[in-house]
């Protein structure tokens, strides 16, 4: 039995923030309070944050194929310091996870290797093509929690109804990125003034919202429950919002980058800044904070996906996308609470709570019952980013040397510390 | 004077003056160019290497022969031909020349940005002869130039760029070159080939080209890039010819006295009727040419003389 007190608790079911103690048993959630705290194994907190783990929806973890890049172990670590407790995979592999022989072998790397949970999602379609549909009965049963093509879309509209038809009569969640594919085909960054003063292959922010528009029309016609993995423009969501409004089960995602970092990032085509869809403008970013806040995008993921220095040391148009994120997840977050745009509970439901109830896991609260996946973290704590100080394979993340605020002290699954900070690394770290 | 830049990778990074030193510069070179002996020592003992990923036959013959004339070793590489297609990668190719110490390195490039990247990680002074759809330095400066000397100066004059902006680096450098030296820009053409944001940049946009030439005293015309085409972007070349095509008629609305620029190889016929582009009252483009040569010329030297001041600084301990 071991008792967190004097911790600020982060709580994204009441969006609550108090002072308190909270206890936990065999691995759950067993009690928590504000008083006197109950007898037992006491971890002192100093006033820090304890939230629920980050559930982090739509992270590449390189296995199998490039298993250089990136490996449950490696990951497993990565997430634990970044206060990610449960990770949801994407099938964006090398082969894709389109089938349950293949869907098995990852679970069992995982269990391997992993220190925090690992979920999967499944291929919608087989190779992620977009033509036939995977065998979604048997990679449900085989534990595929969502079916995704990442960053596929499916062209063919026939086909994605048919997919979404057969979907909902499995009752199981699927996912899509919304964009018209023949416009973004070949875009590098966001049509306007700085993609044309860099010369860059461009796409405009519109192709987004007519993926959305479209992906809503067959949600209405078929009845699946859906969710956009990632939303990056404000012209995308009041076709969102009236969705929503009449009673579609769909829910939408944003990417921490899309809320930190905006299309002038990319400067002198730094190519760590180039990610899918491209960065933004300033306006739309603001927007998808807003919407963050007002609860109209669900979830806020990483979209962890490691790049080797070799993809991403050429010309901008030639460099792969994607950046790392699962250790700069929450510090970059952190920016918007310093900014007084989100607060604490806010962020969390968007990062845990939402997440984990899309896929119906029990975890991402703090209630009892609730398994005691745990992030302690000091939201304050000044650090400037080193990448090579990163415990994920690859190194491209777009906060190398950004001054950052926000560490994570201390991470637990299922009641079992995973992650501890280094005592020396910061003056406001535990047991000192 | 001063030019202050280790390289020159486009118009963006220059300040005015160190613009207006290359051209002065640049007007000296004319003046040797046009002598029988038309040799100096400015980079002698240097070594130039021509770095052409894309097919050029005019810019690079331009560089290679004002290295020539600065008494410089010029080396040619053909990159299409070489190690490219042996999957060899840009940064690669670029050690490996750098291994050979040559002092300035003239790269194109199809890739917007390629060039800055390949100079984050040689020793030498890299010019950029053109990247993608980003910038050609050079090609704004030879034209600035012949502006300058066609009419006197350089600020407050009224230029229109026609044709197809949108793939085109050339447009991009003059349009940020006019533009920090004071004139006004005009984009003309089809909306279908002028990229989004230009408003912002400051330049008026024009789809008329009648509406758009009225009292311009520079009329900059583009060569329209069939090989970069996707394709769909205009119906047809004679719907272009008839709409965006510079002819007598069109170019009546101009001041009498413009004059009409051209960065070649012109599609007579396209964007451009012959006659107009023969016309020696009108037309520049032979004289842009030569300005290609001393510009060149002038840029190779004032980055050498930067190379060798930081060289020197260097062997005295200094650091740089």
């Amino acid at each position: 039995m071991t008792v967190f007190i004097n911790a600020r608790l982060i709580d994204p079911e009441t969006l609550t923030d108090t002072l308190g103690w909270l206890r936990i048993e065999q691995g759950v959630i067993a009690q928590q309070g504000t008083g006197t705290p109950p007898a037992g194994d006491q971890i002192e907190c100093h006033g820090k944050c304890l939230a629920p783990g980050i559930v982090d929806l739509g992270v590449k973890v390189s296995e199998p194929g490039e298993r250089h890049k990136e490996s449950f172990a490696s990951a497993g670590r990565a997430a634990a310091a970044g206060g990610v407790t449960t990770i949801v995979t994407r099938p964006d592999t090398l082969n894709a996870i389109d089938t349950p022989e293949v869907l098995e072998f990852v679970e069992r790397r995982a269990a391997m290797d992993s220190i925090v949970n690992v979920k999967h999602m499944s291929a919608l379609t087989k190779d992620r093509a977009g033509s036939e549909m995977v065998e979604i009965g048997f990679m449900k049963d085989a534990g595929a929690v969502a079916f995704t093509d990442c960053d596929h879309v499916v062209e063919n509209t026939k086909v994605l109804q048919r997919c979404m038809t057969y979907a909902r009569s499995l009752g199981v969640l699927v996912i899509g990125h919304p964009q018209e594919p023949t416009l973004s085909k070949g875009a590098a960054v966001t049509s306007g003034k700085f993609a044309s003063l860099r010369g860059l292959p461009a796409v405009s922010p519109m192709a987004e919202r007519m993926g959305v528009d479209r992906d809503i029309a067959l949600i209405e016609m078929t009845g699946v429950k859906y969710h956009f993995d990632q939303l990056s423009t404000a012209r995308a969501l009041p076709a969102l919002e009236r969705a929503k409004k009449n009673g579609l089960d769909v829910t939408a995602g944003v990417s921490i980058h899309h809320l930190t970092l905006n299309e002038y990032d990319v400067g002198d085509y730094r190519t760590f800044f180039k990610v899918k869809p491209p960065l933004r403008s300033e306006d739309d970013r603001l927007a998808m904070v807003e919407a963050v806040a007002n609860g109209t995008i669900d979830i806020i993921a990483s979209m962890h996906t490691p790049q080797d220095e070799e993809s991403k040391r050429l010309p901008f148009e030639e460099a792969a996308s994607g950046s790392v994120a699962l250790e700069t997840l929450l510090p970059a977050a952190m920016r918007l609470i310093h900014s007084d745009q989100l607060t604490l509970p806010e962020l969390f439901r968007a990062m845990a709570l939402n997440p984990a109830d899309r896929l119906g896991l029990t975890c991402g609260r703090l209630s009892i019952g609730a398994p005691a996946d745990l992030v302690l973290f000091d939201p304050d704590a000044p650090f400037v980013m080193d990448r090579f100080k990163l415990k994920s394979k690859s190194k491209n993340t777009p906060f190398d040397g950004a001054r950052m605020q926000g560490k994570v002290l201390g991470t637990w699954v299922s009641g079992q510390q995973v992650f501890e900070q280094a005592q020396n690394a910061t003056a406001t770290g535990l047991n000192q | 004077m001063a030019f202050r830049q280790k390289h020159l990778l486009g118009i963006e990074p220059l300040h005015p003056t160190e613009i207006t030193t290359i051209l002065d510069v640049a007007d000296s070179y004319v003046d040797l160019n046009r002598q029988a002996h038309k040799h100096s020592d400015a980079l002698k003992g240097m070594t130039q290497i021509n770095m052409f990923f894309e097919n050029s036959t005019r810019t690079q013959s331009s560089f290679e022969l004002a290295g020539k004339r600065l008494g410089a070793d010029v080396m040619n590489m053909s990159m299409q031909a070489s190690s490219i297609k042996k999957g060899e990668t840009l940064i690669d190719t670029a050690l490996t020349l750098n291994a050979m110490h040559p002092d300035l390195l003239v790269v194109r490039h199809p890739h917007s940005g390629a060039v800055d990247l390949l100079a984050e990680k040689v020793n030498c002074a890299v010019l950029n002869a053109g990247d993608g759809r980003h910038e050609h330095p050079t090609q704004a400066l030879l034209d600035a130039l012949t502006i300058r000397r066609a009419k006197g100066r350089l600020h407050r004059l009224s230029i229109a760029i026609c044709g197809d902006i949108a793939h085109s680096r050339v447009a991009r450098s003059n349009l940020i070159l006019l533009g920090k030296m004071e004139n006004r820009v005009r984009l003309v053409g089809p909306p279908t080939l002028i990229p989004a944001g230009m408003t912002e940049l400051g330049c008026e946009v024009y789809e008329d080209m009648e509406e758009g030439l009225k009292d311009v005293d520079v009329v900059m015309m583009l060569r329209l890039q069939k090989e970069r085409m996707d394709g769909g972007f205009i119906p047809s070349e004679r719907e272009y010819f008839h709409r965006y095509g510079l002819d007598a008629a069109k170019l009546a609305h101009a001041k009498p006295d413009a004059i009409v620029m051209h960065p070649g190889p012109m599609n007579r016929g396209v964007e451009i009727d012959g006659t107009i582009a023969d016309d020696i009252n009108r037309s520049v483009i032979q004289e842009q040419v030569e300005m290609g040569v001393a510009v060149r010329m002038a840029a190779m030297d004032l980055l050498a003389r930067n190379l060798r001041a930081s060289k020197n600084s260097a062997d005295q301990g200094i650091m740089v």
